[in-house]
């Protein structure tokens, strides 16, 4: 068995909580972004392409590169790779622009 | 004039701050921890929740890391400039503002106004004012597109690396580390270390760049200690370096799922008959850093074109920009490390107070400095890297360009250069503004050195905040 | 020196923007052997940004509107070839009114138009919202202009310069013009640029912004002065604006003399995605420098129409600088006091919209035809010499 992270910096962390990702719950530790919370739980994609419908996650990790955006609470094109995993944060998978309700 | 030391910096909304430092990573901590010792009313802002900035990043306090030491290399450095902060904060010599994202500068009659968007959600704006302004904002990762770049799994190395140490995980269990420069030996080293298996270790350079120029790594042996600790990492782990290889492409459909990894000749060319596949389920990518400037060349900063084409800011030896007032220390001045970071951003601070920095200290920048041209210089792409690309393959991840759009534009409608090739196809134009596909497009688009990007809002704004203009600081 | 290896030129076009692109284009097509030679890219002017408005709406009685006019049934001839390659939308614009001040104001404009051939149709406030479901609650109403459109410039451009060279043109770009070459009679003999000697009987000024430049090379003074502008760039949408919509202010910002900053969004979605906002209204020389008050009054504006857009985010700005002349009509044809030498430039915010038209007469002039429409209007000698200072 391979070391993990959490034992390499000697983690003890606090209570885990849940998000929602797609309707299911996520557990979440406190202070991990929504994006770390989603590789913990061996999520890799949340978003697809406006274009060709391709699934797209984590690319820079630092907010630059807008790839791992997602609908938070309702809210769409959020950087999940910046945003705390809060209990009870609501993530959908965001598909293209992710306000297809404002086409007319 | 500075205030005294004692003077306390809680100031009524409409005070200017004698000097805002924009990024809280080693060089502007630095520079705000020594311009408040210098007595100077100072504000250090930061996209971020905490200090420390990309290389710095560590777990959330609630993540209870008893040996955050154990992801960084000079932690202790950190947390000594962390206490420094922290004692002015105490004394109210310098306000730390986290989530605070500049957008951009703008000239004033006696300085400048901080336009700032708060919080990860962007959720409300906020205008710092300021005499001078000493830019840190650091530096962001340079990519080479390659068929299955987009693929979930392929993430930067930076980006594997500051998911792991904000929040201690990974993207897989076995992940390839590619690219080139230093920061793969640090991130590969770092995920063999927290449990991940590394497969290989993939670099399009031999290293005998720095073979050269022994002189000037002999000069900084602290570089030497810090890049054997990596390889004996590695060594221990068994991980297998590969020297001038490159992965040509990432197979998979929902995920990454193996890579294709062939030898380069000189130009980064891939050799025929040399490729390899290697399962994995992650990639670590990275092709060196690139000064994030924006900001100041905005201002019409002057720049300079490091020996690896990444353009960053041009500099006098007190770390002032073309831009009066405007001061710049770290990788915004070409990538150099944190040490070196560290060095500019005391120098700049001391510049901006008006004092004489020790002489050692300018010593040691000018050391540093040598050494970070000498490691750009070996880690310079080769031309010969478009040769892993195919028409399919987008370049620009925002906007799904292809290369073939991106030659018709060059080949058949005029474009002769990055700008043109942006308008002409829209590679550049998404969320990301260019960051992730102007090093490729700009290669793709013909000869030449381009020149800065220009990004007159250094990130997104959302509209209501334009529309409510600047306010006070709250 | 590059030697000259070609056939005798008939004409050299300076500027490889919309204007140029199009003079080239029509140019060509009348079997001339055409140079285009621009000192940036493509584009690289104020085509590069601009919104790509083809506006009838916006424009009174007068030669202007002839020339919008003419431009809207050359744009659609043009898109029946490019059309999806320069992202035409032949999407029509509706002004809207905030008082019914401002509708009686716009129904005297619309019906003034209607006399020369524009099609206005009212929209009463209640049927607004049939047109632009987003819109604003509250609005007086508005016109439906359907003849107007939209482009995207710097394809625009390139596409007409890629069928130009089709026809045999050349395309020079990075290379500046430093002479305007004349004979002993005055008449113009071709340019020369930093690398090279471009003979050729007849030279287009399609030089944009630096048209009153190239002017002055040739001995000529021309007034053209730059007009500033800032566009906002949104992130990608899905349609939420069908047309180009503006409010009744536009027009008289347009038409207006002042120098100081003036907004009033024009709002329109893109095939790309992202919403365009523009435009300011400044002049300022060419001062680069990024103007607070412009993007917060141009955001106030563009969410106090389309409510939506205020939860949005700007990915962008950009700026440009229009070239207006001092009465705010181009300059187009042959200058009466430089033979051989044509202007083509001084289009202000229009040019877009004004460049198949002014192609197509320069054209007819250099072919020797009877252009379609009087060019009298446009003639560059119509500024006193002491003029357009102020830049």
């Amino acid at each position: 068995m391979r070391r993990t992270p959490a034992e390499l910096v000697g983690a003890e962390p606090g209570p885990a909580h849940h998000i929602e990702f797609d309707g299911r719950p996520v557990p979440a530790l406190p202070g991990q972004s929504i994006a770390a919370a989603l590789w913990a739980d061996g999520v890799l994609a949340w978003r697809t392409t406006r274009v060709g419908g391709r699934p797209r996650g984590v690319f820079c990790g630092i907010g630059a590169c807008f790839d791992c955006l997602a609908t938070v609470d309702g809210r769409p094109n959020q950087r999940t790779c910046l945003l705390p995993a809060e209990p009870g944060t609501t993530v959908t998978t965001q598909e293209g622009n992710g306000r297809a309700d404002l086409a007319v | 004039m500075p205030t005294s030391p004692s003077e306390p910096v809680e100031a009524p909304q409409s005070a200017r701050y004698d000097l805002a430092v924009v990024g809280a990573g080693p060089a502007g901590l630095a520079a705000a921890v020594t311009a408040a010792d210098l007595g100077l009313r100072c504000v250090l802002l930061d996209g971020g929740r905490d200090t420390g900035g990309q290389y710095y990043r560590h777990p959330a306090p609630g993540l209870g890391a008893a040996r955050p030491d154990r992801l960084h290399h000079g932690w202790s450095v950190y947390t000594g400039l962390a206490d420094r902060l922290a004692a002015h904060e105490r004394a109210e010599r310098v306000r730390f503002r986290g989530g605070h994202q500049v957008w951009a500068l703008e000239r004033t009659a006696d300085g400048f106004a901080v336009h700032v968007t708060r919080g990860p959600e962007a959720a409300d704006r906020t205008t710092v004012p300021a005499r001078s302004v000493l830019l840190a904002t650091g530096a962001y990762e340079r990519q080479l597109p390659f068929p299955g770049w987009t693929l979930p799994g392929v993430v930067t190395a930076g980006g594997a690396q500051a998911m792991l140490k904000a929040g201690l995980v990974l993207p897989g269990r076995r992940i390839v580390v590619a690219g080139s420069g230093p920061l793969l030996l640090a991130a590969a080293s770092s995920l063999v270390t927290a449990g991940a298996e590394v497969p290989a270790v993939v670099e399009a350079t031999d290293y005998l760049g720095y073979a050269r120029r022994p002189g000037v790594l002999a000069a900084v042996p602290a570089k030497l200690v810090e890049g054997a600790g990596h390889g004996g990492v590695l060594l221990r782990h068994g991980v297998r370096l590969r020297p001038r290889s490159a992965v040509v492409e990432a197979h998979g459909t929902e995920r990454v799922t193996a890579v294709t990894v062939a030898r380069l000749d000189a130009e980064w060319r891939p050799v025929p008959g040399t490729e390899r596949r290697i399962d994995c389920d992650a990639v670590a990518v990275g092709h060196g850093l690139l000064p994030q400037i924006d900001l100041a060349t905005e201002l019409g900063a002057a720049t300079r074109t490091a020996p690896d084409g990444a353009v960053g800011l041009r500099v006098d030896a007190r770390l002032r920009t073309t831009v009066p007032g405007l001061w710049s220390a770290g990788e915004t001045n070409g990538v150099g490390g944190a040490d070196l970071a560290i060095v500019e951003g005391e120098l700049a601070a001391h510049a901006v107070a008006d004092r004489v920095p020790k002489p050692a200290l300018l010593r040691r920048r000018t050391r540093l400095r040598k050494f970070a041209e000498l490691m750009a210089a070996a880690h310079r792409p080769g031309p010969g890297w478009t040769g892993w690309l195919r028409p399919d393959t987008d370049v620009c991840r925002c906007e799904e360009v292809p290369v073939a759009r991106i030659r018709e534009a060059v080949d058949e409608l005029g474009a002769g250069d990055p700008r043109t090739v942006k308008l002409l196809t829209r590679a550049g134009m998404g969320w990301c503004q260019g960051r992730m596909c102007g090093p490729a497009v700009a290669c793709l688009a013909g000869p030449g050195e381009p020149g800065p990007d220009r990004r007159p809002l250094a990130c997104p704004v959302p509209l209501s905040q334009l529309a409510a203009g600047p306010s006070g600081e709250g | 020196m590059l030697k000259t290896q070609r056939p005798p030129l008939d004409v050299v076009v300076v500027g490889a923007g919309v204007v140029g692109a199009a003079c080239a284009y029509y140019a060509a097509r009348a079997g001339l052997t055409v140079a285009v030679v621009d000192r940036g890219p493509v584009a690289g002017g104020t085509t590069g940004a601009g919104e790509g408005n083809l506006l009838v709406s916006d424009k009174e009685p007068g030669p202007e509107l002839d020339l919008a006019l003419l431009s809207t049934r050359l744009w659609r001839e043009l898109a029946e070839r490019f059309g999806a390659a320069m992202e035409y939308e032949p999407k029509g614009g509706v002004v809207v009114s905030a008082t019914a001040a401002g509708q009686d104001a716009l129904r005297a404009f619309a019906a003034g138009q209607a006399a020369v051939g524009v099609t206005a149709e009212e929209v009463p406030a209640e049927r607004l919202r049939d047109l632009e479901p987003h819109l604003a609650p509250g609005l007086a109403g508005g016109f439906h202009y359907p003849q107007d459109a939209q482009v995207q410039p710097a394809l625009a451009a390139a596409h007409l310069l890629r069928e130009a060279r089709r026809m045999g043109a050349e395309l020079i770009t990075g290379e500046t013009v430093t002479a305007v070459l004349r004979g002993p009679d005055g008449a113009v003999r071709g340019v020369r640029t930093d690398r090279r000697r471009l003979d050729a009987p007849a030279v287009v000024n399609a030089a944009g912004t630096w048209g009153g430049e190239l002017a002055r090379l040739a001995g000529a003074h021309l007034p053209v002065m730059p007009r500033r502008g800032f566009v906002l760039v949104t992130e990608p949408l899905p349609r939420i604006v069908r047309h180009k919509v503006y409010a009744a202010d536009y027009v008289a910002d347009v038409a207006s003399g002042s120098a100081g900053l003036q907004t009033s969004a024009v709002v329109e979605g893109t095939p790309g995605g992202p919403v365009l906002i523009g435009a300011s209204r400044e002049r300022v020389g060419f001062d680069r420098t990024l103007s607070q008050e412009a993007l917060r009054r141009l955001a106030a504006q563009a969410a106090a129409l389309f409510p939506v857009l205020a939860d949005v985010t700007v990915m962008r700005t950009y700026r440009g600088f229009r070239p207006y002349l001092p009465d705010h009509l181009p300059a187009i044809g042959e200058d009466p006091r430089v033979p051989g030498l044509h202007h083509a430039c001084g289009h202000e915010g229009a040019g877009i919209g004004l460049a198949p038209a002014t192609g197509l007469l320069i054209s007819e002039q250099l072919t020797g035809k009877r252009p379609e429409l009087d060019l009298a209007p446009f003639r560059a000698d119509r500024f006193p010499a002491d003029t357009g200072t102020d830049a």
